[in-house]
């Protein structure tokens, strides 16, 4: 009865263990539509769209395609059925061409290279593409990757597309030119579902939005007929300050100078190639770049967890070039580092926060027993003041959020007073509140004289919260601006590599 | 040269069995499954060939025999892993354990009771199993005997070699298995069954791995039943699949060279090396053990273990 809609869901529910990620969902889109579904990390929408892409089963609740109820039990029977879905983390094969990627396990015979090659330019051509079909996927840029992803989908006439947070990796340059892309495929009567938690993307691109909360819908509008402010409140549920703070603190003295900074890869690529800036107390540089721009290998290489391999590096004039984490803290340097693989690399998730605590201090403990006494103290102190929700100190951190994960982190190292303190992605996967209680708590240490380096993906939040914006490209500084001073279009010149000066000449 | 010219038939002869093993765990590997039953398999194989041989007296049954009990052992660990997800380390040493064991207790329960305690294939069957002689072909100088003279097997498992390295490289259910072997997950999002070509690679692999232990206990024996024929041979073809950088055509090659490695000592005189016996029956592993070494400091991503190797999928983890 509903043949108007190219896909309609009705009362989706899916539970994981305890956890409803899916309550009773509805949701619907038409052919020559966009649809953005908006919701925050934990919302519910990749599991709702793994469910459309028959990765999940879900326990109620029907799919309708094309007005026809139906069951998706695999993948391969949502891609008979003409649903295409790009991963947030792409499914590609890194040892295989993008020819072989994109006839992996479709349906027709194995057909000569030379004219397949022809077929994927073919339609390359028909949407706007641009790729290499021989290269290979780990030699290629993520937006390269996605490109090969989406033409995977186009390859397998799919006409309805859902894409999972696909500007996460992209420059905003190539954002645009993604959302040339998407409108060509509505144009053509493709039914695009977008999955973001970017307001100002949800206004640009779509056509409805509908909007996920703690697993349910909660509402779907025109997007002509809303704006950020409103979609922030019914994604929150609740009124939301969307500003940033960037309180005004003097400048101290230099706390890190870095000169002529080179790292290499194992394989003898430059990861960093002679990088030269000062980092000044109470200051917050940020850091932005493509993924992979050599972000990773500048907190390491500061932090001394890899080596340099040439240059300085300087924290208040005491020389720690080529010294590892360890003898830099013994040398008296207050430096914290908070990476971006909080469980990985920060935390060890079995343990509690007492015992995580621990791991910072052990070292000074007398004698071969450790005393848990101060770290449990400690433990709480953190639990109290950052407003952390946990069953207790010895609670294992990995069952908690995301974000109080990394308020335990971001708490065990500003304890230390940090003279210098690093954040690499700190408020990735968090929701908007528990991200602005970080910025709150980074602004806070600025504010204490304590010189920041936040390295950011979301270039919006770079340029409020940060006094100064360096970016990196493939592992050079492509400019260190004072951030009132940019625009956002200016820093994407800068990842893509460009002097942002030259854009009035092109 | 006459001398030479038997070294080399004769490593060729040595390195059949271990290619048979090689190939198998390579379709194995390949479907992303690490397979360390090889030893087992084999024994497996080993065992049912030649009480095929022995009790039917028939050579085609014989190999048919040990590919089945090969595959069978290998449904064994499929199901372990692919379906109930168990750790595939320990499901193939299992393997290996209980294929060993087998093999050795149907021997030793057969050789109880058999006419005179020993378990002798009939002379017809050792015969069909036994070296080529073409009519012409096999006289010729040099190349009758380097390249005509072989049993049966030889020319199997390079046909198998061969055919398998096609299935892999070329044909699409072959780059199907491949995108499986590297990242299940991608594989699956593409529409590709994911379970049963895992089954059934790891299935046939494993009866590739049964006919070499049947070339174990018939051929290398003498067609005479004796325990723990296959002795090793499964585990040095593991390493070899990392030496062939799972490649079934490099992987004869690579069958050969160990396959000298193992009968050296009866080709270099005592007097020129007075080496005991037991560092000469040492070197192939010592030379497994090198190259797995070398392998690790070789560094490259197209020629190396497929990346999904060892990892059970499944498909709604988070």
């Amino acid at each position: 009865m509903d043949a108007e809609y190219a896909i309609e869901c009705r009362g989706i529910t899916k539970t994981f263990g305890t956890v409803k990620a899916n309550d009773g969902i509805d949701l619907n889109a038409r052919f020559g539509e966009i649809l953005a579904l908006l919701g925050e990390n934990g919302s519910g929408k990749t599991t709702l769209m793994n469910i459309l892409s028959g990765i999940y089963h879900p326990d109620s609740g029907s799919v309708h395609v094309s007005g026809k109820a139906l069951h998706i039990n695999s993948p391969s029977d949502a891609i008979g059925l003409g649903i295409g879905m790009i991963h947030q983390h792409f499914k590609l094969v890194e040892i295989m061409s993008a020819m072989d990627n994109i006839i992996l396990g479709a349906k027709d015979k194995l057909q000569k290279p030379s004219s397949l090659k022809r077929k994927i330019l073919d339609l390359c051509d028909l949407y706007g593409l641009k790729i290499d079909p021989e290269k290979k996927i780990y030699q290629m840029s993520v937006s390269e990757r996605q490109t090969v992803e989406i033409l995977k989908v186009l390859y397998r006439n799919a006409r309805i597309l859902i894409l999972d947070e696909p500007t996460a990796v992209l420059t905003p340059q190539e954002t645009t030119g993604l959302f040339l892309i998407l409108r060509k495929m509505k144009e053509k009567g493709c039914c695009v579902i977008i999955i973001t938690h970017k307001l100002n993307e949800v206004l640009e691109i779509s056509d409805r939005v509908t909007i996920l909360r703690k697993g349910k819908s909660v509402a779907t509008v025109l997007t002509a007929e809303t704006n950020e402010a409103r979609l922030a409140e019914s994604m929150v549920g609740r009124a939301v300050n969307l500003s940033i703070k960037r309180p005004l603190v003097e400048r101290g003295k230099p706390a890190l100078e870095v000169k002529n900074l080179t790292s290499l890869e194992p394989d003898g690529r430059k990861s960093l190639s002679n990088l030269n800036f000062t980092l000044y107390s109470g200051e917050m540089l940020g850091v932005a770049g493509i993924a992979g721009s050599g972000q990773k290998a500048l907190c390491e290489t500061l932090t001394g967890l890899s080596k340099a391999h040439a240059g300085e590096i300087a924290y208040e004039g005491v020389n720690c070039m080529g010294k590892s984490a360890a003898e830099i803290s013994k040398l008296g340097v207050r430096l914290a580092f908070v990476p971006e693989d909080r469980l990985g690399m920060g935390l060890v998730g079995s343990m509690g926060i007492a015992d995580n605590m621990l791991l910072k201090t052990y070292k000074s403990g007398k004698g071969a027993f450790i005393n848990r006494k101060p770290a449990i103290r400690q433990a709480e102190r953190i639990i109290e003041s950052l407003d952390i929700q946990t069953p207790g100190v010895d609670a294992p951190i990995r069952m908690l959020s995301g974000g109080n994960i990394q308020k335990v982190l971001l708490g065990r190292e500003i304890e230390s007073r940090p003279k210098v303190l690093i954040v690499a992605y700190p408020v990735r996967g968090l929701d908007i509140n528990t991200s602005y209680a970080i910025y709150d708590l980074l602004n806070e240490q600025k504010r204490n004289k304590t010189a920041i380096i936040f390295c950011g993906e979301d270039i919006d939040v770079l340029l409020e919260i940060s006094d100064r914006i360096m970016v990196l490209s493939d592992g050079r500084i492509t400019g260190i601006e004072s951030a009132a001073s940019l625009t956002k279009e200016d820093v994407g010149l800068m990842m893509a590599g460009m002097d942002f000066r030259d854009k009035v000449q092109a | 040269m006459d001398y030479f010219l038997s070294f080399i038939a004769a490593v060729i002869l040595a390195g059949t069995p271990i290619l048979f093993g090689t190939v198998g765990e390579i379709i194995n590997e390949k479907a992303g499954n690490l397979n360390l039953g090889v030893e087992g398999m084999m024994a497996l194989g080993a065992c049912a060939g030649f009480m095929a041989g022995y009790l039917l007296g028939n050579p085609a049954l014989a190999i048919a025999a040990s590919f089945l009990a090969g595959a069978a052992g290998a449904l064994i660990y499929a199901v372990l892993t692919v379906t109930f997800m168990a750790n595939q380390t320990v499901v193939g040493l299992t393997l290996t354990i209980f294929g060993v064991g087998f093999s050795n207790f149907t021997g030793e329960y057969m050789l109880t009771h058999s006419a005179n305690n020993t378990l002798k294939i009939p002379e017809n069957v050792m015969r069909a199993l036994g070296g080529l002689n073409i009519q012409g072909l096999s006289a010729l100088p040099i190349a009758g005997k380097i390249l005509f003279s072989y049993n049966i097997f030889v020319y199997l498992g390079i046909a198998v070699a061969i055919i398998a390295g096609y299935y892999l490289k070329r044909t699409k259910i072959g780059l199907s298995v491949r995108a499986i072997g590297e990242n299940p997950a991608a594989a699956d999002a593409a529409g590709i069954k994911v379970a049963p070509l895992k089954y059934l690679n790891i299935v046939v692999g494993g009866g590739i791995c049964g006919i070499g232990g049947a070339y174990a206990s018939i051929i290398t024996c003498g067609g005479v039943w004796m325990s723990n024929s296959v002795n090793g041979l499964g585990w040095i073809a593991v390493a070899l699949v990392i030496f062939a950088s799972w490649n079934p055509i490099k992987a004869i090659l690579g069958s050969y060279v160990f396959g000298a490695f193992s009968i050296l000592k009866y080709y270099v005189p005592k007097s020129y090396i007075p080496a005991p016996n037991a560092f000469y029956d040492m070197l192939p592993f010592l030379v497994t053990a090198l190259i797995l070494v070398i392998a690790s400091i070789r560094d490259s991503k197209e020629n190396s273990q497929p990346a999904g190797c060892g990892i059970n999928y499944f498909r709604e983890e988070r």
